[in-house]
């Protein structure tokens, strides 16, 4: 059973409804007559609420509690996915998930959030917010990727960074630029995927790469947006107007050149067909790591630096 | 990020300099009522608890410095709106209010000096401009900063106080994190030396970046320096906090940091910094 968001409401109806009828056993002469009716005001109201979504609703989808994650991707997309463990200091954090995996035919570095799918996985994966930790177990495989010379592709989805006493006292801050550091300068290619939630921080911890991906619900965002509304207008019933003004869709972020490319997604978003989702962004990594992998060691780290100093916007630009 | 609150750099102000009829102020840690004239001839300290207080822009070139030794860079970069940000008010007139407020296009200043008679490239972030928060110019400033550094391998010292990344430039302020690590990390591979000081206070965007980047982390004693802000840990795990939390004596307890320096032996612990790491010696 799929959990129907807010907005969603008029298309659960719908689909009870058609539902019904279809299980009915009717032998009423109308039936099929009626079941079709039905079925294209569905497809028509669906067309209608995902064709306009507003970006609070993108959010939504983004955070969908059934949104696909690494490990689905990894289900999905990749052979033999060997996970690996621990950050060699302190502990295995949940919330991250690293390993190695077959790609079509090539071993590549993998490394996402997870938030679990069922309330008790959710506990467990501290609901995708990683500790030092886990941006500390991310850093200690991106670099044996580079040791073995893997590419390195990133799943985000994350509300943030775990703001916790233990996480300071451990050096969340310092895990974070850490990573911002290393990525920087791994001498092989990176690729991030905006899957879900692109939360602060936290998200861009495994977000500097050679390409970045979203996927096409997926957001990416400086702060939350109720967290937006609840600084600078002060007032928690204006999150709709943050998550406008924050302009923190794929469809935006590709706009302000942030990212490269967006994935389509079915209908609905990536939770209704998660395995055609998988082939979808399977083959923009496909591409991207092809291009990628035939370009210097040298032109990479180049590239890269320059593709982060671009993003800025002066005055007079 | 962006745990700095709107309209923040001014309560903060009244908070944290409470001025009694001009000649006294309140420090912010211990809430002394102390003789102004005693802070401002002592590099600003509170006479009772030895709280530093926030030093402006110039004060902190007069503390740090050979006098009239500074020269400023980039001076004229005043930001872009990408998002054309508006919330209550649009962000360009948000900025325009704190330009006038403050004389500068942005919230660091950047630019080359001497200290005991060395030269060394700063960047100094202030807090009065939008609660020093971090958006293109200010990374942009830091990158133009890194790469003189290398042209000249002088020695960058960064000195932070900030709320963290500027929300109103959205994920363009995000960006400014990578950016400015990315210049922090060529700076590595150059072998030129990244000093940070981290002052009261360096939150989110800026301490999960370029502050935690410095080959000798300094800190100003009972700086508060954090990633997440003590009202949001406090909402996330409904709990007090501990005395002390976040103070630069936890962070130095919990090996995040090289070592507390008082103003008054700031110059003597740069140099020593300096003439250990820098070439030449």
């Amino acid at each position: 059973m799929r959990d129907f968001l807010e907005f969603e409401k008029p298309l659960k109806e719908l689909e009870e409804r058609l539902e019904k009828l279809k299980k009915s056993g009717s032998e009423r002469k109308a039936l099929p007559r009626l079941i079709r009716i039905l079925q294209s005001r569905l497809t028509k109201t669906e067309q209608e609420i995902f064709g306009n979504l507003t970006p609070w609703q993108q959010t939504q989808i983004a955070r969908h509690p059934q949104r696909p994650s690494i490990l689905d991707y990894m289900k999905h997309m990749c052979e033999d996915f060997l996970e690996l463990h621990g950050d060699r200091a302190f502990g295995d954090d949940k919330a991250v998930v690293g390993g190695f995996a077959t790609f079509r035919g090539r071993s590549i570095c993998v490394i996402g959030h997870e938030k679990g799918q069922t309330f008790k996985e959710r506990v467990k994966r501290n609901f995708g917010m990683a500790n030092p930790e886990g941006y500390r177990k991310a850093l200690r495989l991106m670099q044996l990727a580079e040791k073995f010379k893997r590419p390195v592709v990133t799943f985000i989805d994350t509300p943030g960074a775990y703001p916790g006493i233990g996480a300071e006292e451990r050096g969340q801050a310092r895990a974070i630029a850490g990573n911002l550091f290393a990525m920087s300068r791994l001498k092989v290619p990176i690729v991030a995927v905006i899957t879900g939630e692109g939360g602060s921080g936290g998200a861009l911890g495994l977000g500097v790469a050679d390409r970045i991906v979203m996927l096409e619900h997926s957001i990416y965002s400086v702060i939350s947006a109720e967290g937006c509304a609840a600084i600078l207008w002060e007032d928690a019933t204006k999150t709709q107007a943050a998550a406008a003004a924050l302009k923190m869709t794929g469809a935006e972020l590709l706009k302000l050149g942030i990212a490269d490319e967006v994935v389509p997604e079915p209908l609905g978003g990536a939770h209704r067909d998660a395995e055609g989702t998988s082939q979808s962004l399977a083959q923009t990594l496909h591409t991207q790591l092809n291009q990628l992998l035939t370009t210097s060691t040298e032109q990479l780290l180049a590239n890269r630096y320059e593709k982060f100093r671009q993003m800025a916007a002066l005055a007079d630009d | 990020m962006g745990w700095f609150q709107k309209g923040s750099s001014e309560e903060r102000e009244k908070g944290k300099l409470n001025i009694v009829e001009g000649m006294w102020i309140k420090c912010a840690f211990c809430r002394a009522v102390v003789y102004r004239k005693e802070v401002d001839q002592n590099f600003k300290l509170c006479p009772k608890c030895g709280y530093h207080f926030p030093l402006s822009v110039p004060e902190r070139l007069d503390v740090l410095l050979d006098p009239g030794s500074f020269q400023e860079w980039d001076a004229d970069l005043s930001p872009g709106d990408p998002l054309a940000f508006t919330d209550t008010q649009s962000y360009l007139g948000r900025i325009e209010i704190y330009q006038k407020k403050t004389g500068r296009r942005d919230a660091i200043v950047t630019g080359k000096g001497k200290l005991q008679t060395s030269p060394v490239i700063v960047g100094i972030f202030d807090f009065g401009f939008m609660g020093g928060s971090m958006g293109s110019v200010v990374g942009e400033k830091i990158c133009r900063a890194a790469d003189r550094a290398i042209e000249g391998n002088t020695p960058f010292l960064l000195v932070t106080t900030s709320g963290g990344a500027r929300m109103q430039e959205g994920i363009l302020s995000l960006m400014q994190m990578a950016r400015t690590s990315a210049a922090m990390a060529r700076l590595h591979e150059a072998g030129v030396p990244f000093i940070s000081l981290l002052t009261d206070p360096t939150f989110g965007g800026v301490t999960a970046s370029v502050a935690m980047l410095g080959d000798v982390i300094l800190a100003e004693p009972k700086a508060l320096i954090g990633f997440a802000g003590p009202r949001v840990i406090e909402q996330t795990i409904k709990q007090r906090l501990p005395d002390g939390f976040q103070r630069a004596e936890f962070l130095l307890e919990h090996g995040m940091i090289d070592a507390i320096v008082s103003r008054p032996r700031l110059r003597q612990t740069l140099h020593s910094v300096f003439r250990h790491l820098g070439a030449g010696v």
